[in-house]
């Protein structure tokens, strides 16, 4: 054990000079105790009485939403917590009393069908949640077994407050821990919070020097007993308040001691750990809110509808209450006495004495009656479409990745129809546009370029402009085999290989290359098995430079105290030779300084200042002598911005002994200094330092995009859908990202928003918060103001193809997002473009979140893969996570998880657009359904005085919505496809129809609602009047109510059924069956139930096979019904779908004919179904196109005159 | 019609598929959902020749249907009114209700040959049978067998006389129509058998021949016919015939029927009795004599109906083919979008 931390014995104070890390009692300690603070630990005995008196919650970590016992009881709620369900209930409620106008049976069977199916609907998903619990629960970790000093596993769930736990290399912490002590000496260790906040970054704790000095290994543990007091559970993840009682010591805890639960242990062999919250009381958790229940807008919208037919009834009610009041008093011995339904003696339901109660009880009964214009499959069907069709999506193989062997998820199917909707994306950057990985792509040196490696963006621009010179490079880099480098794109064979020693400016090419191995602060790691070199670094692209140095014959092996050791080649002997960098000085990266330097003594006692940094702070500090290839760089620097990559200036000086001296003196002064300018003394004395550099060249990092992402963020812009990006990152790289996306662009005005101005940076070193605050927010609106004004003065006077992106930090978004601006903010955010959030912290991503979707109205996609967006993700009406290699806790919060960015692209114009559309056409049609059928009842009723009398059979009633018409609905919502995914692609704009709710408009419904009532009204009085006076059949026989009942029945069934055949537009087997099936079912049941004694069909006995059937009357009634039923849609369809299409009807014309026989017309109706977009490739290629040539400026007016003489 | 085109990952599936645990949606056209299916649009040439097809075979069935319906020959004879001697017209209620005889004579005239069988049906109007406190006023499992004699709760007020249950129970059994029609032709008696008027599955299954009446119309109030304690119900079939309720208000109920030819010219004398009581609610009596033909009885509606769907059809068949020539299709003309008219839409 002891091995592990004499190999890395390093001063780390050298490399973190700013950070100081010790804590000290403060005021919140003398808290401790008080309320708020009364946690009591006693490590290492969590058996003993004291601990178990205060018997903290288990580790057991619950996320299911119900448990054995209350899923009844909690999911029946639910369900009834559904209007409609509860309209149902009570009315279910409600047949079993005289009231009811059919059988108790026929009422509650279907709503026991229908609650049966959400239950175990609701049920599959929580045990699927339960096993990620069992799962997660049962992970095992090593505690220290009371006090024997051995160390022995156990699953996560057993821990208790106050156990010992030894946590490894690359684990995840089972609860909170008190640092206790680690593999190094000085009880560092290094963890990764991705989980956590998405930052993946190390960070570094450190343990208390008391505990650290005396627990080295597992039997140190036998005897160690101490006491920690500290703050109650709390969702704070950045601070932690408590004391350390170890023998007789009071010792000051911080957040510095406390390794949090679900982050991870990196680069650290072992760390002891005391557990001080567990289960529930984790932070993490106590972070964790409830996952909100998302509900589509499409879902709102319905229950509107639901609402307004609910309306309906209960106006249909109270006419027939008011007629069957009237009606029955006028029985009242009066001159209408209908003596056969003996009046005088009726009970009170038909008392023409007290008409007003009977009209009262009729209401009930007729709101009973008509249940069935609520469509009480509604939701189940619904439901069982929408998980149907996230099986689709979990099995579409285009949205498979191949590499993590991941397949789209749908967790939630709540939201599918929403996809098909979304306005705007929000999307984080690292992980999600990114692949977090840097890779180090091309460099400049001494005014050459190297490298030929292909960016994303270039390629994704050379494939849409295709055939282009880049093409080829294409191919080569397609070509590349052999062992991929992480990190490393470079193809060179100038400099690879040993080579660059034959270039002519070999000496600037070496002190390049040993820039890139000496200037940082990664660590390496040595695989002694294979004799590789593995780098932890601070951030990717630090890492990219290290092992471009490797790679390029520079390998730097070892960090000790002395300094860095690099293998590198000698110019003169052409050998490898271990060479000893001492490293003197770290001067450190922040975003202020925008550079980091180290001073080091070479081998030859040279001191050398080496510093890489941004373009516009480092060409400021050349010296004159130093600039001969600054024309030349700077020319690089901009094509590799251009191309989306992140540059990077290296420069170095030789310091001489003297000054150097006088700097140490000052810079070491300056860092133990504890007055309130420490930082800016430090920043004068670096920034004295950093001074007359000579410039070496430039390096270009690519932030790696994932696959695709430029194309995909192109046609989802094409799509008209708004793209904001919200990261955590430093605005620089923002930016770059945004250019590395097409987000933005060279001639794109950018409205940047922050804080950085000298008047504020000022006032930050005055210290006074108040003031601060106060002008901060004045020059965020002031800037804000001036945008707006850009924005609205923009387009008119110049050029109409200028576009504005807005990029704001996150300190401006703190008060850009209060209440008294936000709105301001919203506006101009709307106005441009692109919207790029950088520094913004999780919180504030959900809260712009939270404001675009509440402030426009329209559906927000949130799509991350850290921790970080949990927040953003939950808020948004989509959350989209993305399944990464580790760090499920987006996608454990996320609706839908897919592998890659670019997967959006199909799963919201192809999905998206697909679910939305069924789902609209569904619902109408369901509406359509029961307003058929339900107004025949009402029809008939009216021919009964309204005495509430159904004109079907009681099971004829509750079979409508369950057997007759459900499963023909169902596959429409499954199965149907108004356009191929095909189609879907090559015209984006078509996503537009789900965007501007077309396919789910009041006019679109009420439509349906109105050609419901047209068939109904069709369907009775055909009916009615084929069987006036009722001379039926040949033999004379004359029909009653059953025949009566069962012909409107049979045509109720044809014409919803061929509705649904006109409807559909995507007609396989399924459909067939399913849609002639429902008809078939119909004469089956209607045979099989008329063959069961009359006990059981009551009027329904034998009357299809006796009555119905041999009837020729009655054939002729069904076909003249269907046909007539159907002529107004059919008729309204033919002429919309010729002369008013909608978009998606015109894109089937054009699958249909137009697109062998007129392609010229197709090109037409794409180009200009594609709108000129301001963001993507498509734009950046356009914008291109038009700097290079102004005559198509000239070409656009003279068409632009034409076609307005045409209009 | 194009069957669908599988998109570009059609071959993707085959080989790679096979690895061990991968997670790899297994392809199939079905969970790719390109299954081959129809893609049916409006083209034209469907919507013309589905209008034509339409009206191609309505109108005949039109045609066919009105002359089935014009060979029915029926008389109709309305004589609630007239059947109440003038003096009682004023109360006519009082007149039904009262005890002097009731007994009426009418004439009917045969215009047009009968073939038989001829059916004599009665005919009410303004009679709500299917009144809900109506149609439910029957207890089925009574009238199927004497076990169940009594489960009456369905029939009140008709359950009971005096404690003793009423076999047939019920406000519908209670109310059967109690006119009677004797007929002559030329003075000679026109037989009207009254065997074989009701449905076959009624006599059989829901009217027990074990089923008796009993203290039927016995109650404070007599409502309609009696029934002879001594034949089964299922025999009765005058009461089956009643108690299968009628859909509407407006409806005939077979009464018997004639096995002898009518021939042109012929006229028949209805000696009836206008027991039953319409007037108290209204309601008209009509005595109807009819043939029937392969459609039923007279009723023009399906054969009018037929004609005009598939006059319109053949209409619109035409409209549309002019539509189409006079203005042909600006198919897709993008200027129909909406939102492309005012580009506040999508940016």
């Amino acid at each position: 054990m002891a091995g592990g931390r004499i190999r890395r014995r390093l001063n780390l104070n050298n490399i973190y000079a700013f950070t100081c890390r010790k804590s000290t009692f403060q005021e919140d300690h003398s808290q401790i105790g008080g309320p708020g603070f009364s946690r009591v630990v006693y490590c290492n005995e969590p058996n003993s009485p004291a601990a178990e008196r205060r018997s903290y919650a288990g580790n057991y970590v619950r996320s299911t939403k119900y448990s054995p016992a209350s899923f009844v009881p909690k999911s029946l709620f639910e369900q009834f917590r559904r209007v409609a369900n509860f309209y149902f209930l009570v009315t279910g409620i409600l047949s079993l009393t005289p009231l009811s106008p059919y059988g108790a049976v026929s009422a509650l069977l279907p709503l026991g069908l229908v609650i049966a199916a959400s239950m175990v609907k609701e049920g599959i998903e929580d045990w699927g949640r339960k096993r990620q619990d069992i799962e997660v629960n049962n992970r095992k970790v090593k505690v220290h077994g009371g006090d024997d000093g051995m160390f022995r596993e156990e699953e996560w769930r057993e821990l208790r407050v106050g156990d010992i736990v030894r946590v490894e290399k690359e684990e995840f912490f089972p609860a909170d821990l008190l640092l206790l002590s680690s593999s190094y000496e000085d009880s560092v260790c290094y963890v990764e919070t991705m989980n956590l906040d998405g930052e993946t970054n190390l960070k570094v704790k450190q343990g208390l020097e008391a505990t650290s000095s005396r627990l080295h290994e597992d039997f140190d543990f036998k005897e160690f007993k101490a006491v920690v007091r500290c703050e109650d559970p709390n969702a704070d993840l950045y601070t932690f308040v408590g004391t350390l009682h170890l023998e007789e010591q009071r010792l000051p805890l911080s957040v510095q001691q406390l390794l949090l639960r679900d982050s991870k242990l990196r680069n650290t062999e072992y760390v002891y750990g005391a557990v001080v919250f567990t289960g529930h009381d984790t932070k993490v958790i106590q972070n964790s809110t409830v996952p909100p229940s998302k509900r589509s807008r499409i879902e709102r919208k319905m229950d509107k509808i639901i609402y307004m037919m609910f309306g309906v009834v209960f106006l249909m009610s109270f006419i027939g209450s008011i007629i069957f009041g009237i009606v029955t008093r006028e029985d009242r011995g009066g001159k209408t006495e209908r003596w056969y339904l003996k009046p005088d003696e009726a009970e009170i339901f038909f008392d023409p004495e007290r008409a007003p109660m009977a009209a009262i009880y009729h209401f009930l009964t007729a709101v009973m009656l008509y249940s069935y214009f609520i469509p009480i499959s509604l939701y189940v069907s619904i439901e069982i479409v929408k998980v149907l069709q996230s099986i689709f999506i979990n099995s579409d193989i285009l949205m498979y990745y191949e590499e993590t062997d991941k397949p789209a998820h749908a967790r939630t199917s709540n939201l599918n129809e929403e996809l098909g909707m979304v306005d705007t994306v929000l999307s984080d950057k690292t992980g999600t546009l990114t692949c977090n990985s840097m890779e180090f792509i091309k460099c400049s040196i001494a005014g050459t370029g190297y490298g030929r490696g292909v960016t994303e963006v270039e390629r994704s621009m050379a494939m849409r402009s295709g055939g282009s010179a880049l093409a080829d490079d294409l191919n080569v880099a397609a070509d590349r085999s052999g062992p991929k480098i992480e990190g490393f794109n470079f193809q060179d064979e100038r400099v690879m290989r040993g080579n660059w020693v034959k270039q002519r400016e070999a000496s600037v090419l070496q002190k390049f290359f040993r820039l890139l191995a000496v200037c940082h602060t990664a660590i390496p790691e040595t695989d002694e098995a294979t004799g590789t070199v593995s780098y932890e670094a601070e951030s990717p692209d630090e890492a990219a430079f290290v092992v471009a140095a490797r790679e390029l014959g520079f390998e730097f092996f070892s960090r000790t105290q002395n300094g860095i050791s690099i293998r590198e080649l000698d110019l003169e002997t052409g050998k490898k030779v271990e060479r000893v960098y001492r490293l003197l000085n770290v001067l450190e990266f922040n975003s202020a300084r925008k550079r980091m330097s180290v001073i080091v003594r070479d081998e030859d006692g040279k001191l050398l200042l080496l510093s890489k940094g941004a373009d516009n702070v480092m060409f400021e500090r050349l010296a004159r002598n130093g600039r001969t290839f600054e024309e030349k760089t700077r020319e690089h620097v901009d094509e590799y911005a251009d191309a989306g990559l992140r540059t990077l200036i290296l420069a170095y000086r030789e310091v001489d002994e003297d000054e150097y001296v006088k700097f140490s003196k000052n810079f070491n002064e300056a860092k133990s200094s504890v007055t309130e300018d420490r930082e800016s003394l430090i920043d004068e004395i670096t920034d004295q330092m950093e001074r007359d550099l000579i410039l070496l060249g430039a390096t270009a990092v690519e932030d790696k995009l994932q696959n695709g992402v430029p194309d995909c963020i192109d046609k989802l812009a094409q799509a008209g859908i708004k793209i904001w990006v919200l990261t955590g990152d430093k605005m620089e790289t923002a930016i770059n990202i945004g250019f590395a996306c097409s987000l933005l662009r060279q001639e794109m005005k950018q409205i940047i928003i922050n804080l950085e101005t000298p008047q504020i940076k000022a006032l930050e070193k005055a210290g006074e918060k108040d003031v601060i605050e106060q002008a901060s927010r004045e020059s965020v609106v002031k800037q804000m103001e001036e945008g707006k004004a850009l924005i609205t003065r923009g387009p008119s006077d110049t050029d109409s193809h200028e576009a504005f992106a807005l990029i704001i930090d996150g300190k401006s978004l703190t008060y850009a997002l209060e209440d008294d601006f936000k709105q301001k903010f919203l506006d101009l955010a709307t106005g441009c473009a692109s919207v790029i959030c950088c520094r913004s912290s999780p919180k504030q991503k959900a809260l712009v979140t939270r404001l675009v979707k509440s402030g426009t109205g329209k559906t927000t996609l949130a799509i991350g893969d850290g921790a970080n967006d949990v927040g953003m993700l939950q808020e948004a009406d989509i959350g989209v996570g993305i399944s990464g290699v580790e760090g499920m806790q987006a996608v454990m919060s996320s609706d839908l998880a897919i592998a890659q960015f670019r997967y959006l692209e199909r799963l919201l114009l192809v999905h998206g657009h697909w679910c939305y559309s069924r789902i609209s056409s569904m619902i109408c049609y369901f509406f359509y359904k029961n307003i058929t059928f339900g107004v025949t009842l009402f029809l008939y009723e009216a021919y009964t005085s309204f005495s509430a009398q159904p004109a079907y059979n009681d099971w004829f009633l509750s079979l409508f919505n369950v057997f007759f018409s459900s499963l023909p609905v169902i596959a429409l919502g499954v199965f149907d496809q108004d356009v191929s995914a095909r189609f879907c692609y090559k015209f984006p704009l078509l996503y537009q129809e789900g965007v501007q709710n077309l396919l789910f408009s009041w006019k679109r419904i009420i439509g349906w609602m109105f050609n419901g009532l047209i068939s109904a009204l069709a369907i009775f009085f055909i009916c009615k009047q084929s069987q006036e006076h009722q001379l039926y059949n040949p033999n004379g026989k004359t029909a009653g109510r059953d025949i009566l009942g069962g012909t409107m029945y049979t045509c109720v069934v044809w014409v919803v059924n061929l509705q649904m055949v006109l409807a559909i537009s995507y007609f396989t087997w399924v459909q067939h069956i399913v849609i002639w099936g429902s008809v078939a079912l119909w004469y089956i049941f209607l045979m099989i139930y008329g063959a069961i004694t009359p006990t059981f069909s009551t009027d329904a006995y034998k009357v299809f096979l006796e009555a119905l059937a041999p009837a020729p009357s009655y054939w002729l009634t069904t076909l003249l019904v269907m046909i007539f039923a159907l002529v107004p849609y059919f008729v309204f369809k033919s002429v919309q779908m010729r002369y008013f299409p909608g978009y998606h009807q015109m894109i089937q014309w054009i699958r249909h004919e137009g697109q062998s026989n007129d392609p010229e017309f197709v090109e037409m109706v794409r180009q200009r179904s594609i709108k000129t977009t301001t963001v993507g490739s498509t734009a950046r290629r356009a914008a291109s196109v038009r700097r290079s040539g102004r005559f198509h400026d000239q070409l656009n007016k003279n068409t632009i005159a034409i076609s307005r003489e045409e209009k | 019609m194009s069957s669908n085109m599988a998109s570009s990952s059609a071959g993707s599936g085959d080989s790679s598929a096979a690895r061990k645990n991968s997670k790899r949606p297994k392809y199939s056209k079905f969970t790719q959902q390109e299954l081959p299916a129809c893609k049916p649009i409006l083209t034209p040439g469907w919507v013309i020749s589905t209008f034509l097809i339409v009206s191609v075979i309505f109108i005949p069935l039109g045609v066919i249907s009105l002359f089935a319906s014009q060979d029915v020959v029926e008389i109709v004879d309305r004589y609630d009114n007239d059947c109440i001697p003038a003096p009682a017209r004023t109360n006519k209620v009082a007149f039904i209700q009262g005890a002097a005889p009731k007994s009426c004579n009418r004439t009917l005239t045969v215009t047009k040959r009968m073939k038989q069988p001829i059916y004599v049906y009665y005919q009410l109007e303004n009679f709500y049978q299917n009144h809900r406190r109506y149609v439910k006023s029957r207890s089925d499992s009574q009238l199927r067998s004497p076990k169940f004699e009594n489960q009456i709760s369905a029939c009140k007020p008709e359950d009971d006389a005096g404690g003793k249950p009423i076999v047939p129970c019920g406000l519908i059994a209670w109310s059967l129509f109690n006119d009677t029609y004797t007929l002559s032709r030329n003075n000679t008696p026109l037989a009207v058998n009254k065997k074989g008027i009701a449905w076959k599955s009624d006599k059989e299954h829901k009217f027990g021949n074990k089923v008796f009446p009993k203290n039927f119309q016995k109650g404070n109030l007599t409502g309609g016919a009696t029934l002879n304690p001594d034949i089964p119900l299922s025999e009765q079939e005058d009461l089956i015939v009643w108690m299968r309720t009628a859909a509407l208000p407006t409806f005939r109920k077979l009464y018997g029927k004639i096995e002898t030819d009518l021939e042109n010219g012929d006229t028949i004398q209805v000696t009836l009795q206008n027991n039953y009581n319409t007037y108290s609610f209204s309601g008209k009596k009509k005595l109807v004599l009819s043939t029937t033909s392969w459609l039923g009885g007279k009723n023009d509606f399906l054969g009018i109906a037929y004609l005009t769907v598939g006059g319109i059809c053949f209409f619109l068949a035409l409209a549309f083919t002019i539509m189409y020539l006079v203005k042909p299709r600006r198919l897709g003309d993008p200027s129909y979008l909406s939102w492309n008219r005012n580009p506040g839409g999508g940016r």
